[in-house]
């Protein structure tokens, strides 16, 4: 027959099998991210150009208001393509934030009835929000072709930020998740989160015009690294990447995933009983 | 054979809040401050000192259970409502944490708890049996392969292509019944789905789980309220009460067992009776059932042998000859169904002691199941002496009556006789 494998249960245990189910259980990850693309398509008429609206939408009004109007510096790049590049990332953190944050509670009914493990459930609401980015991306390149903009070289590296913006917003998103099982306040609380990081990350703005006695706060944003490594990497060396500030970012991502993780799982055994 | 699953000790705990009584005045800086140091202790997942706890109460949902099943096992768990087969079941599954104890558990376990989970309405049956088989636990090769197999069991090829919330109940228990069968795991564990689904379906679910029982020596653990299917199905029998083994034996004893209270609760005392009429000279006390070995049950089988005690007094010293008892048996519509009385029955009783029990023994009740209102009289004719309306509730329930293991349909009338076909 199939394996004779004894697995034991006991009070605070789980930790031993836990990364062995993550693996046999890995399709889990795509059909939990198939479902609800295919539910969110099965019910509207313009699903699929939401993901292309919103963030054109959104750009619109940057460049009115803070290009046009404010008239914020953009280094010698189209305001609308600069505003556009670090809308990328911070949709998808924005995005990845909000979803997983009430993803656990949205599978509430699962959590109660089926065993498996629950790091899977934020984790495939990031990876809904990255099939959005992928729409998103190539809307950017219509963007970039409309203004005849042609990135360098360094647009290669846009892998690893992209890398950087999925563990930041899933590290974000195990830390919400989890607290929203137990205090539903937090429900409220990412909406807010989220209007405020808009205007406090270097979406509307390029780094360079933060002050320097402002670099230690501003950088203490974990979104910021990636944003900047996002322009960087597709408008070039107009928009430089402050090292020691990206660096500082990195390693906050890094904090909040690991602490992420361990609070998740800490907190995980106690889903089934409170959700 | 070697042990699947080894339970031991095992116990869960939940924490209930109670309002608190009193809300003295309390000053509101004391109360964010303290609110404050809570919730960092909370967010940590450190204890939260006692003081603060005085309206919290443990809960113990489970206590002391242990119990062993071997390969190949079909094991039956059965108890009141409340008494912690579904939190055994949940811990089983590895969806909650045990707070004490142990289980051991070797194999793959699939849990029917609940029927269609992670059904999503919108999906249609195609993609909700590749979502579901996911769920539960299925590589999408293994649900492709057996894709074909599972549509036959649940019949609903022709509606494949249409939303699940389009299907009637019906369909939608028997196409989650279906992915769930063909999960090939070595121990299924079911929780009480099959009560909704026709008898034809219920039939089809018993088969199939027999056959992966015996056909693949597969383990299962059943938990039904059905005791027909419990008796057809089950080897064995564990009967939780109040979060504990009570008893583990063969299912005919066990579901006698469960039949039969504690403590004798099931006398009733009616001093304060409604519908109550008569001069009293002779007084019901109070009714309660016995079965034929005269040991008190508070819930008749359809078919068995019950008797039912009636508690009396005399008022006055004396000793009624030829009284005439009686006892009505109603059904929740108030309609008469059967009447038994020693006037007609044939039993006349001469000198009554002044206080004593009137037994009426029906020695196979045809009730079918559901719960009856009784009325008692005693008197003469033209004297009423006590006559009580709703003087108690009789619950019947089926112990699979036609020894089929199959739930005759809910409608077949207000009773049920023995009886057998033939062709001629």
């Amino acid at each position: 027959m199939t394996e004779q494998q004894e697995i034991i249960i006991k009070p605070g245990m789980g930790a031993l099998h836990y990364w062995r189910d993550l693996w046999r259980y890995r399709e889990l990850f795509f059909f939990l991210a198939w479902r609800d693309i295919l539910v969110r398509y099965k019910q509207t008429a313009i699903g699929v150009a939401w993901s292309v609206i919103r963030p054109l939408a959104t750009m619109l009004v940057f460049t009115v208001v803070f290009g046009r109007l404010a008239k914020l510096p953009s280094n010698g790049v189209p305001y609308p393509v600069m505003v556009y590049a670090a809308m990328l990332p911070w949709q998808f953190f924005a995005n990845s934030l909000a979803e997983s944050s009430n993803s656990l509670i949205d599978n509430a009914n699962l959590l109660t009835k089926v065993y498996f493990p629950r790091l899977i459930v934020p984790a495939s609401a990031v990876i809904v929000c990255l099939v959005d980015f992928s729409i998103s991306c190539v809307v950017l390149a219509g963007v970039m072709a409309w203004y005849h903009f042609v990135p360098d070289l360094k647009v290669l590296l846009l892998p690893a930020f992209l890398l950087m913006a999925l563990l930041a917003s899933f590290g974000a998103g195990l830390w919400l998740s989890a607290l929203n099982v137990k205090y539903r306040d937090f429900r409220y609380v990412v909406p807010f989160l989220v209007q405020f990081g808009l205007y406090v990350s270097p979406v509307g703005f390029s780094s360079s015009i933060v002050p320097e006695s402002w670099r230690f706060f501003y950088f203490l944003n974990p979104v910021v690294g990636v944003i900047d490594g996002f322009r960087w990497a597709i408008l070039g060396d107009a928009f430089p990447v402050n090292w020691p500030g990206f660096l500082l970012s990195s390693v906050l991502v890094l904090l909040i995933l690991a602490g992420g993780v361990w609070y998740f799982r800490r907190m995980e055994r106690t889903f089934a009983d409170v959700a | 054979m070697s042990n699947v699953i080894t339970v031991e000790n095992l116990g869960k705990k939940y924490l209930l809040k109670h309002r608190s009584r009193q809300d003295s005045y309390v000053a509101l800086r004391d109360v964010m401050s303290e609110g404050a140091k809570n919730m960092g202790r909370r967010l940590l997942g450190r204890a939260v000192p006692a003081g603060s706890r005085a309206d919290q109460e443990d809960f113990w949902a489970l206590r002391g259970v242990s119990f062993e099943v071997k390969q190949g096992d079909r094991v039956g768990i059965i108890g009141r409502n409340g008494a912690g087969k579904s939190t055994l079941l949940k811990i089983l599954s590895r969806i909650t944490e045990p707070s004490t104890g142990s289980v051991r558990i070797r194999g793959r376990v699939a849990s029917l708890l609940e029927v269609g989970t992670g059904f999503h309405p919108e999906l249609t049956g195609r993609e909700n049996i590749f979502l579901n088989g996911a769920i539960l636990g299925m590589a999408r090769a293994e649900i492709r392969k057996k894709f074909d197999e599972i549509v036959d069991f649940a019949e609903v090829e022709k509606f494949l292509d249409t939303p699940v919330k389009r299907f009637s109940s019906g369909m939608y228990v028997r196409l989650a019944f279906a992915v769930a069968a063909h999960l090939e795991p070595e121990i299924l564990i079911v929780d009480e789905v099959l009560a909704v689904g026709d008898a034809q379906f219920q039939k089809k679910c018993m088969c199939k789980m027999e056959d992966v029982s015996a056909k693949e020596g597969r383990t299962i653990l059943f938990v039904s309220h059905n005791m027909g299917a419990v008796k057809n199905l089950c080897e064995r029998v564990v009967l939780l009460n109040r979060g504990a083994v009570e008893a583990i034996g063969s299912p005919a004893d066990i579901i006698q067992k469960y039949m039969t209270p504690e403590i004798s609760t099931s006398e009733l005392s009616f001093e304060n009776a409604f519908d109550r009429t008569g001069d009293k000279s002779v007084s019901f006390t109070s009714v309660s059932y016995v079965d034929e070995h005269m040991r008190p049950v508070q819930v008749a089988c359809t078919g068995m042998a019950i008797g039912i005690v009636l508690d009396y007094e005399v008022a006055a010293h004396a000793n009624y000859s030829g009284l005439s008892f009686e006892v009505g048996f109603y059904n929740l519509s108030g309609e008469l169904i059967f009447l038994c009385g020693n006037s007609f029955s044939g039993q006349a009783f001469d000198n009554l002691p002044v206080k004593g029990k009137m037994y009426c023994w029906i020695p196979s009740i045809s009730l079918a199941p559901g719960l009856y209102s009784l009325n008692i009289y005693c008197g003469y004719p033209g004297q009423t002496m006590d006559w009580i309306q709703n003087a108690s509730h009789l619950r019947v329930i089926d112990a699979d009556f036609f020894e089929t293991g199959k739930t005759p349909p809910n409608n077949a009338g207000m009773v049920w006789v023995p009886h057998h076909w033939e062709v001629g």
